[in-house]
């Protein structure tokens, strides 16, 4: 690795392309830790807003209507509101009003901080669309197989656990792939209240060393290179559930 | 808890009464239903024979009068509707199989999500009512990949697997194309043969002939006449069912 490190150093000097964030071990240790952060970021909030979308889509067809007006004030809420407005308001209006425990130091503090915050709000934020990709799908399961599963003793919980959202998750996952797309993105808007996800610490090291043009270059491959891999996953996951004869 | 003998009949229906807004879909329907009878329901479209096996497992719930199975009032609020369905059996028209699932599966859900009983039991159960309905070797295979003949007969071995006292039959046959009828309409005759309590709503004149015991003619939600077919067929009295047969004879 030394090798590449003197080599990016020579470039530096001998070209004035500065990629201080890889060979210096301190920034490369800052960018790395950046990475990290939006790499746990995204994924907790993937995971977090399709168990709200599933357990919404469920809730939707719930016979109690307050339930289903609740989900529906959630949605109406986290979609026709902008995200970073969202994120300002839990962690600046609902952030002080949380109970406060002691750090390591002593020193109280909120319970929950800024990556708790930015992951809260944008899974709320993705759920919200979620809840509505679920829906779709759940409404394209035909009420005769429902009907089956029905007749054959079938609790409403087992329905739609093994018939319904199985379903309902083939038909709108290209929806869905492109809701967490977009979710994965957005959680570059944590670096508004300072979580130090991969925008943030690439914003700390081009203010501290002029690279601001090598430091977008990096940002948007790093970008490129995580939704990459996350929709090459998402392609796996289609194919696997693809089903003989189904859906065509 | 009423106490229910097998002497009594099995599905005893008194007087059912059922709209869907403004249209009475069955304006007092009668009938009752004994142990081990096979049962067939012919009427034209609309007449109400897919309600009343719909009300009879309580996937409709009816407006006025009783449905009994073994005793129990099937829309007895208090009913437990698991309990009812363990006992009844029902196939439909468009097979209704879980496309997501291969055919062993298909049948394997019910018995083991809904009675818990052991996967390797009931997997050895499922494989014997493939060859029962002669899919053996059809396990694996996924319902698109099954013709429509084959799937029905997966559908009856589903039903069958939950060990019920009654089988719904609710025309079976309709989406089949006619070569494929035949295969299923003989898995059903040896079903019927077995002593299964079967209830056939159908449009096989034929079939509906040599397997039944009685035959009821709906038409606008009332039973018009029934009887054995050896009379039925020859000795309608009804005006309207002796329009409906020779239409269809």
């Amino acid at each position: 690795m030394e090798a590449v490190w003197d080599f990016l150093r020579h470039v530096h000097d001998a070209y004035g392309v500065n990629l201080v964030h890889f060979y210096d071990g301190f920034e490369r240790g800052r960018m790395l830790r950046g990475m990290w952060t939006t790499l746990q970021l995204a994924t907790l909030c993937i995971l977090l807003s399709v168990v709200i979308g599933i357990v919404g889509a469920w809730v939707q067809g719930s016979r109690s209507r307050l339930l289903r007006a609740v989900v529906q004030g959630y949605i109406q809420f986290f979609r026709n509101t902008p995200p970073l407005v969202q994120m300002y308001f839990f962690y600046f209006a609902l952030g002080p009003m949380m109970p406060r425990v002691e750090n390591e130091y002593g020193i109280p503090q909120p319970i929950l901080g800024s990556f708790e915050w930015a992951m809260l709000s944008l899974s709320f934020f993705a759920g919200a669309f979620n809840v509505e990709i679920f829906r779709s799908g759940v409404e394209a399961v035909q009420k005769a197989t429902v009907e089956a599963a029905e007749s054959l003793g079938f609790s409403r919980w087992q329905i739609y656990r093994e018939v319904v959202l199985p379903l309902a998750v083939r038909v709108c996952l290209p929806a869905l792939n492109n809701n967490l797309v977009n979710l994965a993105k957005t959680t570059t808007q944590a670096y508004a209240i300072a979580v130090p996800e991969t925008l943030f610490v690439a914003s700390q090291i081009w203010s501290d060393r002029i690279n601001v043009f090598e430091m977008m270059v990096t940002l948007l491959t790093f970008y490129l290179l995580l939704v990459g891999a996350f929709v090459w996953l998402m392609g796996r996951l289609e194919r696997a559930l693809r089903v003989p004869g189904f859906g065509k | 808890m009423s106490t229910w003998t097998p002497e009594q009949p099995i599905v005893a229906i008194a007087d059912v009464h059922k709209s869907f807004g403004k249209v009475d879909v069955l304006k007092g329907v009668s009938m009752d239903v004994r142990k081990g009878e096979v049962v067939c329901i012919i009427g034209p479209s609309g007449s109400g024979k897919s309600t009343l096996l719909r009300c009879v497992n309580a996937l409709v719930p009816i407006d006025r009068g009783s449905i009994r199975v073994e005793g129990q009032e099937v829309h007895d609020p208090a009913v437990d509707k698991l309990e009812l369905r363990k006992k009844v059996g029902m196939v439909f028209q468009q097979y209704n199989l879980f496309p997501h699932k291969t055919a062993l599966e298909n049948i394997m859900m019910a018995p083991v999500m809904v009675l818990k009983r052991p996967k390797a039991e009931v997997e050895a159960q499922a494989r014997q009512l493939m060859r029962k309905v002669r899919l053996d070797g059809k396990e694996d295979a996924y319902p698109g990949e099954l013709s429509g003949g084959q799937q029905q007969r997966v559908a009856i071995a589903r039903s069958l697997a939950m060990q019920p006292d009654v089988m719904l039959f609710d025309e079976v046959t309709a989406a089949l194309d006619p070569e494929t009828v035949k295969e299923v309409l003989v898995t059903i005759r040896e079903l019927a043969e077995d002593g299964m309590t079967c209830m056939i709503v159908t449009h096989e004149m034929g079939f509906a002939r040599e397997i039944g015991d009685e035959i009821y003619f709906t038409d606008r939600g009332v039973i018009v006449e029934h009887g054995p077919p050896a009379t039925f067929f020859t000795e309608a009295r009804d005006p309207r069912t002796r329009a409906f047969l020779s239409q269809i004879l």
